[in-house]
């Protein structure tokens, strides 16, 4: 058997971003590692920016380096990510510690899974997740 | 049977080839088969094979959906080729493929060694102290019918490897145990006959084992079964961190009812009638 | 049971970011409507302001307790997409390693500069 050639079939990154028909929580799950990945990037810069306050160097203040709309709605984007990643995060937090999924049931067919039990609880924090949205948008848009 | 299910549409079968002593990578090769109501991908993979090439290489057996030979990616969806009406998820054309996260061997046949080592490895039998009461058992385990549907979704597993192609992780993470093999952890370690839980932490537990899992879903959607193997790993999640919070609760493996009639009766079953013979 | 451990943490560390975090987003973001720890007026991120957090010790600890579970949150995610990209073992214990390093390195600076300028704010207020 192991003299045969293999072809790596593997779908690599393009399995993690697309590849197929999906459902909604695999779209969530692609959603929570980009703006993880997102408010990471930002939070690392943002610690060492907002630490030269030590030195007296105050850049986001008026008048500093940051004091510009366009990293205002730099801002506004990862506030967003925040938003997204804090409350599909809390359905995570449930979901992965075995709240929310269901018990085992006896499978009869068209089978009803563990994302049918989690489906309203998805919703809601996307609905949560949205008000708070708009919530720091208006404070954004400086109304 | 009416006019309209002996209707036959023309279907493009767009089928990935492959064969390593000949070619590099795996192309597509298409082939126009006639389709009637109730035929499934099966049937139009053997209609190619019968008629039109017969070079075509596929798994298959029972084809009723209980082997779980057949897996391969239907228009973009790991199923069972058995299990799937054509005209159910193509109009005109339809995409056959390999599993994907497996190699390929040839043409649709994937290699579900690395699968079948990772199930392995997570221990899928029961385990306890008094081994030699499994192997010459002197009476029966005891199990309720609560304690079996605690684990007994997990159980109609029959391997297809569906979970590991359509798992988001698998895409990348060779080493991640996946669905499968994890959901028969469980399996197993929620059966009351077992004691090999913490066995299997060592492993379910590490650094490619549950915890890569991050509920995408998709094994639990394509599984052809229904075990949802999601749920299970999110189950054995649990219990990992109750675990390692040492807030498990200690349970016995359940006991064997030595012979007929020497088992303790419950307490509100009523006395056997006397012997009439 | 370390990788129990190290997850065990990162679920309770984003409880406790949302928290955290939530509150640094209200103060920041959400002043306008809620009003929030922004005695100086106008901005939240006014010069004003930002001395008022940096003088304040209820600040200056939840700041620090904050960047502490931050970074560990964060870095962990990291850690978790990395390892999924099927890395040698001793490339595994490398990052984990390096990732600790810039853990800490980061935390240092943070917290450092968090209780320096509460010294010198308190200083200078009273």
């Amino acid at each position: 058997m192991s003299d045969i050639t293999r072809h790596d079939n593997r779908l690599g990154v393009w399995g993690w971003l697309g590849g197929g028909r999906w459902g909604v929580e695999r779209y969530a799950y692609i959603l929570h590692r980009l703006s993880g990945l997102g408010i990471l990037s930002y939070f690392l810069m943002h610690i060492v920016v907002t630490s030269l306050r030590a030195w007296g160097i105050y850049l986001w203040v008026e008048g500093g380096f940051f004091h510009q709309p366009i990293f205002k709605f730099g801002e506004f984007l990862v506030y967003a990510a925040f938003a997204y990643h804090a409350f599909n995060g809390i359905r995570l937090v449930l979901v992965e510690l075995g709240f929310a999924v269901g018990q085992p049931i006896e499978p009869i067919y068209p089978y009803k899974t563990s994302l049918n039990v989690q489906r309203p609880l998805l919703i809601l924090m996307m609905v949560l997740a949205g008000i708070l949205l708009v919530a720091g948008g208006y404070e954004f848009l400086g109304l | 049977m009416s006019e309209a299910s002996k209707a036959v549409r023309q279907i493009n079968f767009h089928v990935a080839r492959f064969n390593p002593e000949v070619d590099r990578a795996p192309y597509v090769k298409t082939y126009q088969i006639p389709v009637r109501e109730g035929m499934t991908v099966l049937d139009g993979l053997h209609y190619i094979k019968d008629n039109l090439d017969p070079s075509l290489a596929w798994r298959y057996s029972c084809r009723m959906g209980i082997c779980g030979s057949c897996g391969m990616l239907l228009n973009g969806r790991p199923t069972l080729a058995c299990n799937t009406q054509i005209l159910h998820i193509a109009t005109q054309d339809l995409t056959v493929g390999p599993l994907p996260n497996f190699d390929i061997i040839r043409d649709l046949v994937p290699d579900l060694a690395s699968m079948f080592e990772k199930h392995r490895s997570l221990k899928p039998y029961v385990i306890r102290a008094d081994e030699a009461q499994i192997d010459d058992p002197g009476g029966e385990f005891y199990q309720s019918p609560q304690e079996l549907e605690a684990y007994l979704q997990f159980a109609y597993c029959i391997k297809c490897g569906c979970c590991m192609a359509a798992c988001p992780t698998l895409a990348t993470d060779v080493r991640y145990l996946g669905p499968m093999p994890l959901s028969a952890a469980q399996r197993y370690n929620r059966d009351t006959r077992d004691d090999g839980r913490r066995d299997r932490n060592l492993l379910s537990g590490s650094a490619h084992g549950a915890f890569r899992c991050h509920y995408a879903g998709e094994c639990s959607r394509v599984c052809p079964k229904g075990v949802d193997p999601a749920k299970a790993i999110q189950h054995l999640k649990r219990q990992l961190v109750l675990d390692y919070l040492h807030l498990a609760r200690r349970k016995k493996p359940c006991l064997k009812l030595s012979g007929p009639g020497q088992g303790k009766p419950l307490p509100n079953i009523p006395a056997a009638p006397a012997k009439t013979a | 049971m370390r990788e129990t451990k190290y997850w065990t943490w990162h679920m309770a560390a984003g409880v406790v970011i949302l928290l955290l975090l939530g509150l640094h987003m209200l103060t920041m973001h959400v002043g306008g409507i809620t009003h929030l720890f922004a005695p100086q007026g106008g901005e939240a991120t006014s010069k004003a302001n930002s001395l008022f957090r940096d003088s304040s010790l209820f600040f200056t600890v939840t700041y620090i307790l904050l960047l502490a579970v931050a970074l560990y949150h964060g870095l962990y995610g990291l850690r978790t997409i990395l390892f999924e990209l099927t890395l040698k073992p001793a490339t595994e214990k490398a990052l984990t390693f390096v990732l600790l390093i810039a853990g800490l390195g980061l935390f240092g600076l943070g917290a450092w500069a968090a209780v320096a300028v509460h010294a010198v704010a308190g200083a200078a207020a009273g």
